[in-house]
């Protein structure tokens, strides 16, 4: 009782105000997150296709998804799009920024011509690179040809296809890294290296003892960053392949996608949304672990 | 020396790479269809044969204002009520405050995956599919411009708003009137970040929009391409790629320097 009237006292002594501001947030958030987070907990346990009534079902949903092999595949091929996306991110990032990290001419040209991909939609990006991809008519096998090297099937062999969409997105998003990197270059002070130089330490030495531990955090940033973006893979593998050849490009997103607004399987898909992004959460929380004690 | 002449290699390197394929989009797009898929950026002949095509298949002008009045609404809604959130959070004392900003923060690290199929539900259940409100209303509000504001308002001198209540300002004048003008960099930040969201979003257009006059630009692209109406018509495909990427090359080479800093400022403090 004396609890809620200290409450009450407090409102009371608020300014009006800042509740007047905050309002439409509040009604945005019960609106867009709280409810639809109740909600989607809801629909675990329920078959729905939205047109007939909602039918429980139990914990049949959770049987299902760990009797459903493609669900398990799909988080495999997001995880394999990771494992290749992330590391060639960081080091061609890292690469231009080390490159671009001194006084030149036309050093802004560069830096805007590196970063245009980030901007253009996804779509564009995805159409242009079908091109440069195509086995036959692609530039890319066709300077591998004139090189004397072989077509490589980039799009249509089951092993190719996501390493493709990976290279892909790297292109598409290493602008952004490189101007991190290039941020975290630059708070580096001169007199560090000035004393590495004194205690006669290689160009190498300097690179893995004082570069790369400074740049740590923006590494940290880096990884979960993309991290989570890549956990959203949708648009490239959609457009592209559709998930092929022989579901080597299906992503999880693409997967729920299609048990949502293809089967019709909401119920489903909304367990399969809960479990991907208690996936998540997990990977970002051991990735920042390992990645702070390990640099 | 070496090192020298191999630095400039490398940097011209990524120019072709990451330069070239927007070339060869915009030129393939211009070339008669036989010409296309050779490397050369040189052609015999320019042609709009492309575009017109695709201008006849698909109401691309039409997509083209959706997604405009789509992307300007929330990035109106989004700059306005995100500053006045960020207001009351930096500079007005309510009781509720912080836990609204610990709020605020948790729903930031909610993963969409988990929203998107109940927050679909609720657009068929309020009969909003196929309707800019669907389009417009779930991207009102985002977590991060909230933050990015009250970051910076924290930094605007308190003696400046008391000496403006004393004057008699309402509270809604002096953020629009005294902090907003001193504000430009980060409306700037949150403006771009916001209409660059909204522009390049497919996944949640795909999902609430089936209508294809109400459809936006990316959208119809994306439907374009993997419904089969290109016909496999490479120079129609490029055109179509080149119209929808064409506007916001033009506002990048403008607003460069914002463009490159708002979203490296994203993602450090994202």
């Amino acid at each position: 009782m004396r609890f809620a009237g200290n409450i009450g006292r407090r409102i009371k002594k608020s300014d009006r105000n800042g509740y007047l501001f905050v309002l439409p947030y509040v009604i945005y958030f019960l609106a867009f997150v709280a409810y639809p987070l109740v909600f989607s907990i809801i629909l675990m346990f329920h078959r729905w296709n939205i047109v007939t009534p909602m039918e429980w079902i139990g914990l049949k949903n959770f049987v299902r998804m760990i009797h459903d092999p493609l669900f398990f595949k799909s988080v495999g091929n997001t995880l394999i799009f990771l494992l290749i996306h992330i590391p060639l991110q960081i080091i061609v990032a890292l690469g231009f920024a080390l490159l671009l990290n001194s006084k030149m001419k036309f050093r802004n040209l560069y830096r805007a011509v590196y970063f245009m991909p980030v901007v253009v939609s996804g779509v564009v990006v995805t159409i242009l690179w079908q091109q440069l991809y195509s086995y036959d008519y692609g530039v890319l096998n066709s300077v591998f040809t004139s090189l004397g090297l072989p077509r490589i099937p980039w799009l249509v062999n089951a092993s190719f296809a996501m390493p493709s969409i990976a290279i892909m997105a790297t292109w598409k998003n290493v602008g952004i890294y490189i101007i991190l990197f290039l941020v975290g270059l630059q708070n580096i002070p001169g007199e560090l290296y000035e004393a590495a130089n004194l205690d006669g330490a290689t160009h190498v030495k300097q690179f893995f003892h004082v570069t790369l531990p400074i740049l740590n955090p923006t590494i940290v940033a880096i990884v979960v960053l993309s991290t989570i973006g890549g956990f959203s893979l949708f648009i490239e593998p959609y457009v592209l392949t559709g998930g092929g050849p022989m579901q080597s490009t299906l992503s999880t997103m693409l997967y729920i996608y299609n048990q949502a607004f293809y089967f019709d399987h909401m119920g489903y898909a909304a367990t399969l949304g809960i479990v991907f992004a208690m996936i998540i959460m997990a990977v970002v929380v051991v990735q920042r672990k390992v990645i702070e004690s390990e640099i | 020396m070496m090192s020298k002449i191999l630095k400039y290699v490398l940097l011209l390197a990524g120019l072709i790479v990451f330069g070239y394929p927007f070339v060869w989009m915009i030129i393939g797009s211009l070339k008669p269809e036989l010409e296309i898929s050779n490397l050369k950026l040189w052609s015999s002949m320019l042609t709009f044969n492309s575009y017109s095509q695709v201008f006849q298949k698909i109401p691309i002008g039409r997509a083209f204002l959706n997604s405009m009045f789509v992307s300007v609404s929330v990035t109106t809604l989004v700059v306005v009520l995100g500053s006045m959130v960020g207001y009351a959070l930096a500079k007005l004392r309510f009781f509720g405050k912080s836990i609204l900003y610990l709020l605020i923060l948790f729903t930031m690290m909610i993963p969409f995956q988990i929203t998107l199929i109940p927050q679909y539900v609720l657009m068929v259940k309020l009969g909003w599919t196929d309707t800019y409100l669907s389009l417009i209303i779930p991207s009102m509000m985002s977590g991060l411009s909230i933050i990015l504001f009250r970051q910076f308002f924290l930094s605007v001198p308190q003696a400046l708003i008391d000496a403006a209540r004393i004057d008699g300002c309402s509270e809604l004048h002096i953020l629009f009137r005294l902090i907003w003008p001193l504000s430009k960099p980060v409306i700037i930040t949150v403006a771009i970040l916001t209409f660059m969201a909204s522009w390049n979003d497919v996944l949640w257009p795909l999902i609430v929009v089936r209508d294809r006059s109400l459809m936006t630009m990316p959208q119809l692209v994306t439907i374009f391409v993997i419904g089969g109406e290109a016909e496999s018509q490479l120079g129609s495909l490029l055109a179509a790629a080149t119209l929808l990427a064409l506007p916001v090359i033009i506002a990048y080479t403008f607003f460069q320097k914002y463009f490159i800093e708002s979203m490296a400022s994203s993602g450090i403090k994202g």
